[in-house]
Order: structure tokens, then sequence, then C-alpha cells
């Protein structure tokens, strides 16, 4: 049968073609943004290529770019990380539980408390190396250029990612949940702990992982602190000076030959495959375990 | 509305002169014996203000062991909110104030020094939308036992409860499922066996029927008489027929309209025998009310 006129298309030929044009400029948008990113990508992965093999992993940093390598920086990072999320996890998590769950929101205090968070979200990573220099590296703690110090400033700099994050999925927790739990005798800390933390985890998981992924690739305010950067030997404690991976392909591309650069290249590729992967960790967690409150 | 034909013979509705009531099947046995079981709670004066807005006011009632008190009035006259008041669930509101005397047992439960999860231990709740846990079937029933500390063998506590709930023959094979693939009205026993569970004194319903299809209702009822037998039951119901089926005493709230503020204030109207309040109420409003005429 033929379309009654009244449901036919009405749009005019001028509208019609504003709406193709839209659509056109966002898929050019959209191609030139990926487009530039998969070029740097795959022009980091052809330089890199002839030094990405095992002797990156096993050999340490040396003035002879054949014999180099970046175990020193991948095992610093790895240390440095450490320190950073059994110090920033734990803090950020109870802060977004006590913002939450506990803090009585007409106190002023807890009002300027929240204000301040998303402002040091945004706050510059070199201010954090400055603050870590002073405070930490040279203030009373008289740390020195450690992983400790590497640790304890990056858990700064991700902290408020952390207690954003956490407190976003802790907010999203249903109060039926909550009601039905004190409505059955259970204190406001068996709620929390019991029912309202465990919902809110995939949430607060995906949030760390993110911050981890944000601290990993900083490297201004670890020079600052004091991150050497031609280092023979992996950590071996807290108190030991480090290097790390950022730090290392900064240094690899200031040197005059050429072969070093390939050696960044390369470094930056694991550097970003380890970005990838973690990303994807964080993705796969929030849908895995999404629920349909 | 049709009746369920499984009630039992009723007794004859009287027809005052000028007025016509919907036909409502009273159960006999439901309205014998209401005066004489101990009070187990009592308001005196009682309201309820959110800030500066009195929500309900003047509420005095009893509610006694082993009865159904159903409390019917149509929305936003306070009924959900006087039941919230008898478990202090209303410590969550930031803001919000219980005045008047709310006791159990005697005892003030708003006086200083009550602590309010022992409150919610003795006095359980069952929420109009079913909310289980996302945890298994065993987990939700055995929470209340756990966060209470209970000392008992923690599966026959999980299989009591769910026997009581006329849940378990339909859950027994698969208790470490997750609660969330249950049906709305499997939910909603599961709700009741929670709260069973705690081993409260009193169990409060808040709209326990009105997410559920009319099978899932009538199951329910049937459980509500059952449970009776062994707890004091408060239900909020907007359901007057189902007041009617399944409760021994009844209250009827009104609001009064403040036009100046555009605010209601709930109010308690009449507080009767099921039987009473259904074929001879004493006052105009409920008459109006339970005939169908308004609400």
């Amino acid at each position: 049968m033929t379309t009654p006129v009244s449901l036919r298309r009405r749009a005019s030929v001028g509208s019609r073609l504003a709406q193709g044009g839209f659509r056109t400029a966002m898929l050019v948008s959209l191609f030139l943004a990926i487009g530039t990113l998969v070029a740097l990508l795959a022009q980091v992965t052809v330089n890199g290529w002839p030094r990405l093999n095992s002797q990156l992993f096993t050999a340490f940093p040396s003035s002879r770019p054949e014999r180099a390598g970046a175990q020193s920086a991948i095992f610093g990072t790895i240390w440095v990380m450490g320190v950073v999320a059994f110090t920033c996890i734990p803090v950020g998590v109870s802060a977004a539980i006590y913002l939450e769950e506990y803090a009585d929101r007409s106190r002023w205090y807890n009002r300027v408390i929240e204000l301040n968070i998303q402002n040091l979200a945004a706050v510059p990573a070199i201010v954090y190396g400055i603050l870590g220099l002073a405070f930490l590296v040279r203030g009373i703690p008289k740390l020195g250029p450690t992983v400790l110090a590497a640790g304890l400033t990056l858990s700064l700099l991700v902290l408020p990612v952390v207690i954003i994050a956490s407190r976003e999925a802790i907010r999203a927790v249903p109060s039926s949940l909550r009601e039905g739990s004190l409505s059955l005798g259970a204190t406001q800390w068996q709620t929390v702990s019991r029912q309202v933390v465990p919902a809110a985890l995939p949430g607060i998981a995906t949030g760390t992982i993110l911050a981890m992924s944000r601290a990993i690739g900083e490297a201004a305010p670890l020079l600052l602190l004091g991150a050497l950067t031609f280092v023979t030997f992996n950590p071996d404690g807290l108190d030991s000076p480090f290097t790390v991976m950022p730090v290392q392909i900064f240094n690899w591309i200031s040197r005059p030959q050429d072969e070093f650069r390939v050696l960044a290249a390369a470094a930056i590729v694991v550097l970003l495959g380890l970005l990838l992967a973690m990303n994807a960790a964080a993705i796969w967690l929030r849908n895995h375990y999404r629920r349909e409150w | 509305m049709t009746q369920s034909t499984r009630q039992e013979p009723s007794t004859p509705v009287t027809q005052p002169p000028d007025h016509t009531l919907v036909h409502v099947d009273v159960p006999a046995a439901a309205s014998a014996d209401t005066q004489h079981q101990p009070v187990v709670l009592d308001l005196k004066d009682m309201s309820v203000s959110y800030g500066s807005f009195k929500a309900v006011r003047d509420v005095t009632l009893d509610f006694r062991s082993r009865q159904i008190t159903a409390l019917i009035g149509p929305s936003g006259c306070g009924k959900t909110t006087v039941l919230r008041s008898l478990n202090r669930m209303h410590d969550l509101v930031p803001g919000a104030r219980v005045q008047g005397s709310v006791r159990y047992h005697g005892v003030d439960l708003y006086q200083p020094g009550v602590d309010p999860v022992e409150v919610r231990r003795r006095i359980g709740m069952v929420f109009q939308k079913p909310n289980p846990f996302p945890k298994s079937i065993y987990d939700n029933v055995a929470y209340g036992p756990r966060v209470g500390k209970l000392d008992v063998n923690m599966d026959d506590c999980v299989e009591e409860a769910l026997r009581r709930a006329a849940l378990w023959d339909e859950v027994k094979d698969r208790l470490k499922t997750l609660a969330m693939e249950l049906s709305g009205g499997q939910q909603q026993r599961l709700c009741i066996a929670r709260a069973v569970a705690a081993q409260p004194e009193v169990i409060l319903m808040d709209e326990p029927c009105s997410a559920l299809d009319p099978v899932a209702t009538m199951r329910i009822e049937d459980l509500m008489q059952e449970l009776k037998a062994d707890y004091t039951i408060v239900i909020v119901t907007h359901n007057m027929q189902q007041a009617a089926r399944v409760s021994d005493r009844t209250a009827f709230f009104t609001a009064e309209v403040d036009t100046t503020a555009d605010r209601r204030t709930g109010m308690l109207v009449e507080f009767d025998r099921t039987d009473v309040i259904f074929t001879n109420p004493a006052d105009p409003r409920t008459e109006n009310y339970v005939s169908g005429r308004f609400g």
C-alpha cells in the first residue's frame, strides 16, 4: 500500500543536508582523533621494533646502547607502584566511606573537605613533586630520594582520583540496600562493611586501576624528587634509590646516540602495553560486575 | 473487585439506612478475640515532623500480640510515617523528629540511652518493593542472625525461616544461587524469611503486596495469617479489601490539607476492630472511605 501523505517524510532538503553534514563533520573529527593516536602508536612501534626483545627486560642501562636494557626501570616502577597501591587504596577508600556514610554534611569542615578534593585532583603533577621534595625527601621525615618518598608522593597525586571514583561507586548503591540491612538490626558499620562496600567494589576497583594507570606514567614529579637517570641496580628496599620507566625513557631520548632512541621507543611500547592492559582490566571489571539495580 | 473463594463464611453485611457499602467479606474468625491479647507497642499523642513541617499528628494507637493491625487511608496521610517511627527508621532522615510517646513493652523507644540497633532487632520490617541483598538466598536469610550474633545453628535457622515464609520447597535445592534471580513474589517471601530469621517480636509490613501480582499477593496474605500465631504484625496497605481480609484491627488515617502552605498533615480518624470499621464505622469520613466514595 502506498504511504499515507501525512506519514511521509516532512523534512526539507535543507534540513536533511544539515543533518548529513553534521554527521560527516562528527565522523571526520572522530577519525582525526583516533587516526592521530594510531599513527603515533604505529610510528613508535616501528621505531622500537629492533629492540623489542628480551634484552630490554634482562639488561641494565649502560653507556653502550647495544648492551642497554630497562630492567632497573621496570623493577623500579613495580616497587614504586607497590608503595602507591598500599598507601593510596586504603586511605582513599576509607576517606570515601567516611565522606559518604558517616560525615554530617551540615558541618562546615565536611563541606570544605568535599570542595577541596575536586581542587586537588586538578593540581599539576609537578606541584606534587615540589611538595614531596620539600616535605618528604628533605623535610622532617628526611626520607631522601627513595622508593618510599616516590611512592608517597605519587600516592598523594592520585588520592583525589581514588576518593572521587570510590564516592561515586558508594553513592550508586541504592538506599534500599542500606535500609534492608539496618532494619534487620545491623549497625552502621556492619551495613557499610557487609553490604555497601561489597556492592560498590567493582566501581572502586575500576577507579583505583585508573588512578594507578595515571601514576605509572608520571615523570616530572619523580625527576624533581630525585629519581636517578642512570641506575644499574634494582631497588632492594623502600629506602633504596630508584628509577622508573618514564624517567628512563626521558633519559634515553636525551642521549646523542640514535640507537638510544630506538631503545626509548621500545620502552615506550612496553609502558603503553602495560597501560593498555591496566585499562582493559578496569573496563572488564566494570562490565562484568555491572549490576542492574 | 472480585473476592477470592477461599474465605470462610462471612458475617452478613449490615446496611445502615441511606448508605450503600461496597460488599466486603469480613471473615468471622478474624474479628474474634481482639481485646484480650497483651499490648506490645503503644503510641500516645505521637507526631512526626520533618523540620518545621508536621507530617502526622496526634496518633494514639496500640498494637497487640498475635494480631494483625492494619493502617489504611488515602495516599499521603502518614501511614508509612507512623510505621517507620515504630522501629526508629526516621533516625536515617536528618531533620526528622518524633514527639509524643512510642512505647515497646512500656519502654519509651525514643528516650536517650535506647540503642536503635537493639530496637530494630526486636521490631523487623518488610518493605514495599522487595529488596533482597545481592548475595545468595542462604546469605540473605542468614544475615539477620549473623549481624545480631545469634547463637543458632545457621542451617536450621535458615531452613526454619524459609519454611515459615512458605519458600523452602521452592528454593531448597538452590540455596547458594543469587537471590536476585527469584521472581518478585519469591523475593518478597525471601524478605519475609529474612525478617523472621532475625527472631523479632514484631514484624512491620509497608504495603508488602503492592508490587506483586494477585497470585503472589494471595500467598503472602495466607502467610500473614500463619505468622500471626507467633508475631505481632502491623501492616500498611492501600488495598481496603486486603485490610478487611487479613487484619484483626484497623486504623483509618486521613490528611488535613493546609491550603496556605499547600501541605498535608496526617491524622488518625478511627481505630477499632476490623469488622466494625468496615461494617459500622463511627466516623463519617471512615464510612466514606470504606464505601469507596473517595481515596
